[in-house]
């Protein structure tokens, strides 16, 4: 009985959704549009700059020609260097501890800076012999590849809060709650068809959009299709139940549209959507912290960028996890037809 | 016979204002009840109380002697004054979707022939015309076979035909012995549809009986009714029953070619004259002192 009347509502629902063409292209088409806009925008080739990564304490006797021109940024450890010099976002990393410099095999830049470096040892400078070369290989990681998360994330967002949190509210403003508490139909039956209705639509939307766009930008993915999956399903979860806190009282759509705007703006500015947020100050990288969308846009360039599996990404599943059940606790304690 | 319902001392609050104050009646099984009032009566909040939507301040509503709740609303059928439908979904749509809400539904066929919507029953919702509308809310009304169905203001805003094509479809629910409560402020309506009525203003049932004897308690005779320019005052304070409300002269009487007779005598002018046999409406007005306060 319980599960006609859901599936009755899931279908409802949905086909609610499908047949708004207007609304249902928009979700649809937005984020491939985005997508692929920025990636024009940004494929220019990027910064000027050579980038020099060094580790240990810099030894004075060790210039590069045209060191002017390159940027150096110190890291602590050699490890993380590494990793940069494989997504080709230095191009040299130098280890004075180890007495070892390093190079991406697959990178232009790369190799000149190499040069520039071993005609010091040509030009008679005893120190540079004593390091060792070692090779890395990876591809560059584009601007594209590390937006995507980005994209898919806010495209989620939108969706999922917008797409429960709104409509429960119109429907409570126009009266189709009211109808409804008039038949035998229980709350929680008919929040969770609306739930799942609206995880299956993101779900499908966010395969689709990077299906989509991968076809033409060939995306970094260094991790597994199955874990992304796993975390988009759990993102969506949690956005889906934020929107449902907010769906559970407010009769006014203007009222719900004001305060969604006011929840879905600290996340599309701090969570790291079109820009990182390194460098910036840590009360805002705090902050993001508190963020679901923060949490699973991390863990999705983890996956995709660093390869991570789902035991490295467990920290930001974990608190999606938490957010859901607090926002699902939450929202049935609020929720009120009326 | 039995009253289905019985609301016992019933009151509704909003904040200073009584919406409702302390109203007591019941509804036999299998009639036709009628809740009769101008706007801002309180017959809707009364009416959502006894459907369990409002809670009431104080007093209660009984169903079946039992207060409502359990199984109430597998058993009865409820239309609102407005509601929206989901939208982009078609009329047989939404009757399935509503068919899912109940273990025995009543078969689509039957709600379809009863309600009349062989027509529109591929069409989307948002494209319904305000008479078909309310037809598909009736016929949501009526899925869980209903012993008892709730109609609030059924036929406000629909033109004189619809109207009157809604009353047929009334007429085939209470063909099915099913007890209907029917708020309106159309006296034509509550007089065709009802076999009793409720008038209520001011939060307060007035009078409560069937439209024939509240008729008969009220007025005698005929009504004869002028329009009133002012003259005569001195002569016609010695005419008993007459009632002069804004610019129209009332008189009631059940001896008419007296009444007639002195009028003339009296030198007022006849011009305009009407004669009628009083109806609900005259009977509204004289109670609540403002015909359709719309």
């Amino acid at each position: 009985m319980i599960f006609r009347q859901f599936a009755a509502m899931f279908k409802a629902r949905t086909m609610e959704f499908v047949r708004d063409r207007g609304t249902f292209f928009w979700n649809l088409l937005f984020p491939v549009f985005l997508v692929f806009g920025l990636a024009f925008a940004f494929s220019g080739g990027g910064e000027k700059l050579f980038k020099v990564a060094v580790v240990g304490a810099v030894d004075a006797g060790i210039r590069l020609p045209a060191m002017e021109q390159m940027q150096v940024i110190p890291y602590a450890e050699a490890s993380e260097a590494l990793s940069k010099l494989e997504r080709h976002q230095v191009d040299f990393v130098l280890d004075f501890d180890k007495r070892e410099f390093a190079v991406n095999a697959e990178s232009n830049k790369g190799a000149l800076v190499r040069e520039l470096f071993l005609a010091q040892e040509a030009a008679g400078n005893p120190l540079v012999p004593a390091f060792t070369e070692r090779a890395v290989s990876g591809r560059a990681t584009r601007y594209v590849d590390w937006l995507v998360p980005g994209v898919i994330g806010m495209n989620m967002m939108f969706s999922s809060l917008f797409g429960v949190g709104y409509v429960i509210v119109r429907y409570r403003k126009n009266g189709v709650l009211k109808r409804l508490k008039a038949t035998p139909v229980h709350a929680l039956n008919f929040v969770s068809a609306q739930a799942v209705s609206r995880l299956i639509i993101v779900l499908l939307t966010s395969i689709f959009v990077f299906a989509g766009t991968n076809l033409f930008l060939h995306f970094m993915m260094r991790g597994n299709y199955f874990d992304l999956l796993i975390l988009t399903t759990l993102g969506i979860l949690c956005m889906i139940s934020l929107g449902l806190v907010f769906a559970s009282r407010m009769k006014s759509e203007e009222m719900a549209g004001g305060i969604l705007n006011v929840v879905t703006f600290p996340m599309l500015a701090l969570s790291g959507v079109f820009f990182s947020l390194e460098g910036s100050p840590p009360i805002l990288r705090t902050l993001a912290k508190g963020l679901p969308l923060t949490h699973f846009i991390e863990a999705a360039r983890k996956i995709m960028l660093d390869g991570a599996g789902l035991v490295q990404v467990a920290p930001h599943l974990l608190v999606l996890g938490g957010l859901t059940i607090v926002f699902l606790g939450l929202s049935s304690v609020l929720f009120k037809w009326e | 016979m039995t009253n289905i319902v019985n609301v016992e001392k019933l009151s509704k609050n909003y904040g200073a204002v009584k919406a409702v104050d302390d109203v007591s009646f019941g509804i036999p099984e299998g009639i036709c009840f009628g809740l009769l009032g101008p706007n801002g009566a309180g017959k809707t909040t009364t009416i959502e109380m006894m459907e369990g939507i409002t809670a009431p301040s104080a007093g209660r509503v009984l169903f079946r002697d039992k207060p409502i709740g359990g199984d109430f609303r597998k058993k009865v059928g409820i239309q609102f004054q407005s509601t929206a439908l989901p939208e982009f979904i078609t009329v047989r749509e939404t009757l399935a979707l509503f068919s899912s809400f109940y273990a025995k539904p009543r078969p689509m066929e039957e709600v379809i022939r009863l309600c009349s919507l062989e027509d529109i029953l591929e069409r989307d919702n948002q494209k319904l015309s305000g008479g078909q509308r309310q037809r598909m809310l009736l016929a949501l009304a009526i899925i869980p076979k209903p012993e008892m169905v709730f109609l609030d203001e059924p036929t406000t805003g629909l033109d004189p035909q619809a109207r009157r094509n809604f009353w047929d479809l009334i007429g085939r629910i209470k063909a099915e012995k099913t007890t209907v409560l029917l708020t309106t402020h159309y006296m034509d309506e509550a007089q065709v549809l009802c076999e009793q009525i409720a008038i209520m203003d001011h939060g307060k049932i007035l009078e409560i009986d069937t439209p024939e004897a509240l008729l008969a308690k009220h007025f005698e005779g005929v009504l004869i009714r002028l329009p009133y320019d002012g003259c005569c005052s001195d002569a016609l304070e010695k005419f008993e029953g007459i009632v002069i409300r804004d610019d129209v002269l009332e008189l009631q009487t059940n001896k008419l070619d007296k009444s007639l007779k002195d009028l003339l005598s009296a030198h007022v002018n006849l011009e305009g004259l009407s004669i009628h046999k009083p109806n609900l409406e005259d009977l509204f007005i004289k109670l609540t002192g403002s015909s359709l306060r719309t």
